[in-house]
């Protein structure tokens, strides 16, 4: 055989294979047509593609074909906490419903253990995670209860909202890139954050401490603890305190009892973030 | 002379450090106040019996054992119980412990105190286990597992090997070495009691080839109570650890997941051993142990008979401290955890305390991973700890179980030999933490 015969061969044969394939090709894909959700994909394009997981849906393609799927009672259920009510509005637009209205919220970290208040007892060298940490030992400060300051919700926030102050040595919340997904609250070994309304003009309040000993022992390790001491509940009936903590529920207005509320603790595990006095 | 066997894969030689071998076990007395935790075992932690006020003797049950996987607590000391709250534990986590004022030294009156050697046993399997049970035993080497749950053969199993393990292969620590010196008769004779309970075919102490003196002696006790052997076994980091002594005596492996019963085999501390034969010949529960106070910072090492309660400080002052402390260990320098609470007491699996200074306790700076694999090659296990490092990393934890990080038996190996000093143990730890918190 020659050279062109050869070269002829080849394309000959790679020809047949070709057209062979393209037949069994388009029959495979008549046969096994999927309809694409036009919906779902338009509705996914709108959302911010995070695939936090915080709406409740295993990602955003996931939350997409829910909104595509629901009815207009259901969809009053669905809710994209970091695309937020802008989101939710154009999503309602393109399925004809009507969009929830949701109030903003935003994490809080509930200890105020800084660096002054909780001062380092021992040295830690190991791993810089909370997660380890909090198995091996109690804490650089003492308390069973309070942040670890080594900072997994820093390294873990997916949108960045979370920064270590190197003052305080505690974790604070940028409330602005905060959109409540609810990482820490799932990374945090010693569940310290809360989801809470962002309040009338970014004013909160709320107990910063979760420590349940006796006031006598949580106040050795942190001067800021709450002792359960009730003064705040006095002034609002709605705060309950349990096993020596106390809880501020959402519902307790910052703007009515916020400063007064700070200024009654005796300790300041009451954080207020309006205008102090 | 037999031959003598190690584990295959795997493990490291650390400096040995054992300043205490040679120094007889002293007894350190009662101090003025013990407490003593009710969760002092693997478990449930035991139901609270007695309450302010209440008068106790040195043998009195105060805890009950609350479930199967559980241990009664005895008194270690008489005297009064000032509070029943709860108290740091050397984590510094609180913990529920019973407090009890020291009042001279009164026993309960079916202890036999006498030093005789009782070797006759009378005593049933069915009885022995109750015994045990009775008698708050558990782990002593560290892990502080009800010993009755592990002296239950479950049905359709064989023992063939029962296995003492007193190969003590941390450094610095040498109770289990003095206490094989010193009492290697009722060391047999445990043997003996548990080789009854759980009807095994042959029992072996296995001991490190750094302990001649111990080898000596068991080999004489050996003599005198038939049917046991001695088993040597090569200085090897973690040779005390259950698998790798499992294979290095019967050369069998213990199925991944699976309990040592599974390859046929117990194994059982020494100090386990000893604390049986006391309970069951000589009626004593468990309220005292020995314990190595020993570093690199203490004036003199040494190795105490303690009642379990006893505050960690009380010990450290016997052994006397250089300087200020730097690091205090309970357990081993290799899988010990770091203290950071002095007054600490002492539990039934406290089996040291190690004081070092500030500046042989630091931790050099982390490089990256080279990729060297020296980990792999010391990992008894033989894990990849390199590879669950990078997966930790990244939080991959799904992956890292697929590499099978939950039987990884925290030995350290891993993190002591690593070039880039990553600590490749603390990520292990982390992995299997999380693995088994999402079960």
């Amino acid at each position: 055989m020659g050279m062109t015969e050869i070269i002829l061969f080849n394309i000959a044969i790679l020809s047949v294979i070709a057209v062979v394939a393209a037949i069994v090709l388009f029959f495979i894909a008549k046969k096994f047509k999927v309809e694409p959700n036009i919906m779902a994909e338009e509705i996914a394009e709108i959302l911010p593609q995070a695939n936090c997981g915080a709406c409740g849906s295993a990602g955003c393609q996931d939350f997409a074909n829910r909104c595509a799927s629901s009815n207009a009672d259901e969809f009053r259920s669905l809710y994209c906490p970091v695309g937020g009510r802008n989101v939710m509005i154009k999503i309602a637009q393109k399925l004809g419903y009507i969009a929830e209205d949701h109030e903003p919220t935003v994490a809080v970290l509930q200890c105020n253990g800084s660096c002054e208040n909780a001062p380092d007892k021992v040295d830690y060298v190991g791993l810089k995670s909370c997660r380890l940490a909090s198995r091996v030992f109690v804490g650089k400060t003492g308390c069973p209860n309070g942040c670890l300051r080594l900072g997994d919700c820093v390294r873990n926030c997916p949108f960045g909202a979370i920064e270590m102050n190197p003052k305080t040595g505690l974790p604070e919340v940028n409330p602005d890139k905060c959109t409540s997904c609810g990482t820490c609250i799932r990374i945090c070994p010693r569940g310290l954050y809360e989801i809470r309304p962002v309040g009338a003009n970014g004013v909160r309040v709320y107990v910063a401490c979760k420590n349940k000993q006796k006031g006598a022992t949580a106040r050795k390790n942190c001067k800021s603890a709450c002792i359960g001491c009730m003064k705040c509940a006095k002034i609002c009936p709605d705060i309950k305190v349990e096993n020596n903590l106390s809880y501020i529920p959402t519902t307790v207005s910052a703007e009515q009892y916020g400063k007064e509320l700070a200024s009654a603790c005796p300790t300041g595990a009451i954080v207020y973030t309006g205008e102090k006095k | 002379m037999k031959k003598i066997k190690t584990f295959t894969i795997g493990g490291i030689h650390p400096d040995k450090f054992k300043l205490s071998s040679d120094i007889a076990i002293e007894d350190a007395g009662v101090p003025e106040i013990v407490t003593i935790p009710v969760k002092q075992h693997i478990g449930a932690p035991a139901k609270i019996l007695v309450g302010k006020g209440d008068k106790v003797k040195v043998g009195t049950l105060v805890a009950d054992a609350d479930g199967i996987i559980s241990a009664d607590v005895h008194s270690s000391v008489s005297g009064e119980v000032i509070k029943v709250e709860e108290t740091e534990t050397g984590s510094g986590y609180p913990e529920k412990m019973i407090t009890i004022k020291v009042e001279g030294d009164e026993w309960e009156e079916d202890i036999d105190r006498t030093p005789d050697i009782v070797s006759e046993i009378t005593a049933s399997a069915e009885d022995i286990v109750n015994i045990i049970r009775k008698s708050g035993i558990v782990g002593m080497g560290g892990a502080g597992f009800p010993t009755p749950v592990k002296v239950t053969v479950p049905q359709g199993k064989n023992v063939d090997y029962l296995i003492l393990n007193g190969i003590e292969c941390e450094p610095y620590l040498t109770a289990d070495d003095r206490l094989m010196q010193e009492c290697s008769e009722q060391i047999v004779i445990g043997a003996k009691i548990l080789s009854k309970a759980l009807n095994a075919k042959k029992t072996v102490i296995a001991v490190d080839e750094n302990k001649p003196n111990a080898i000596k002696t068991l080999k004489k006790a050996v003599g005198i109570h038939k049917g046991v052997s001695v088993q040597v076994c090569a200085t090897k980091y973690p040779q005390g650890a259950e698998k790798q002594l499992i294979t290095a005596v019967s050369g069998r492996e213990v199925p991944s997941g699976g309990l040592p019963i599974d390859a046929g085999c117990v194994v059982q501390n020494v100090g386990t051993a000893f604390a049986i034969y006391e309970a069951v010949q000589k009626n004593k529960p468990l309220f005292e142990r020995i314990v190595t106070v020993s570093g690199d910072d203490v004036e003199k090492a040494g190795n105490f008979r303690v009642r379990i309660g006893t505050p960690s400080s009380y010990l450290i002052e016997k052994a006397g401290q250089k300087s200020e402390i730097g690091k205090i260990i309970f357990g081993g320098p290799m899988m010990g955890i770091a203290g950071v609470n002095l007054n600490a007491p002492i539990t039934k699996i406290s089996s040291g305390i190690l004081i070092l200074k500030d500046e042989s306790a630091y931790k050099p700076e982390v490089s990256p991973c080279i990729r060297c694999a020296t980990c792999v090659d010391v990992c008894p296990q033989g894990l990849e700890p390199y590879m669950i490092h990078s997966l930790i990393r990244n939080g991959e934890y799904d992956e890292a179980e697929k590499i099978h990080v939950l039987d990884c038996i925290e030995c350290g190996c891993c993190a002591y030999s690593c070039p880039a000093r990553i600590p490749l143990l603390d990520y292990c730890k982390l992995a299997k933490y999380e693995i088994r918190k999402k079960k």
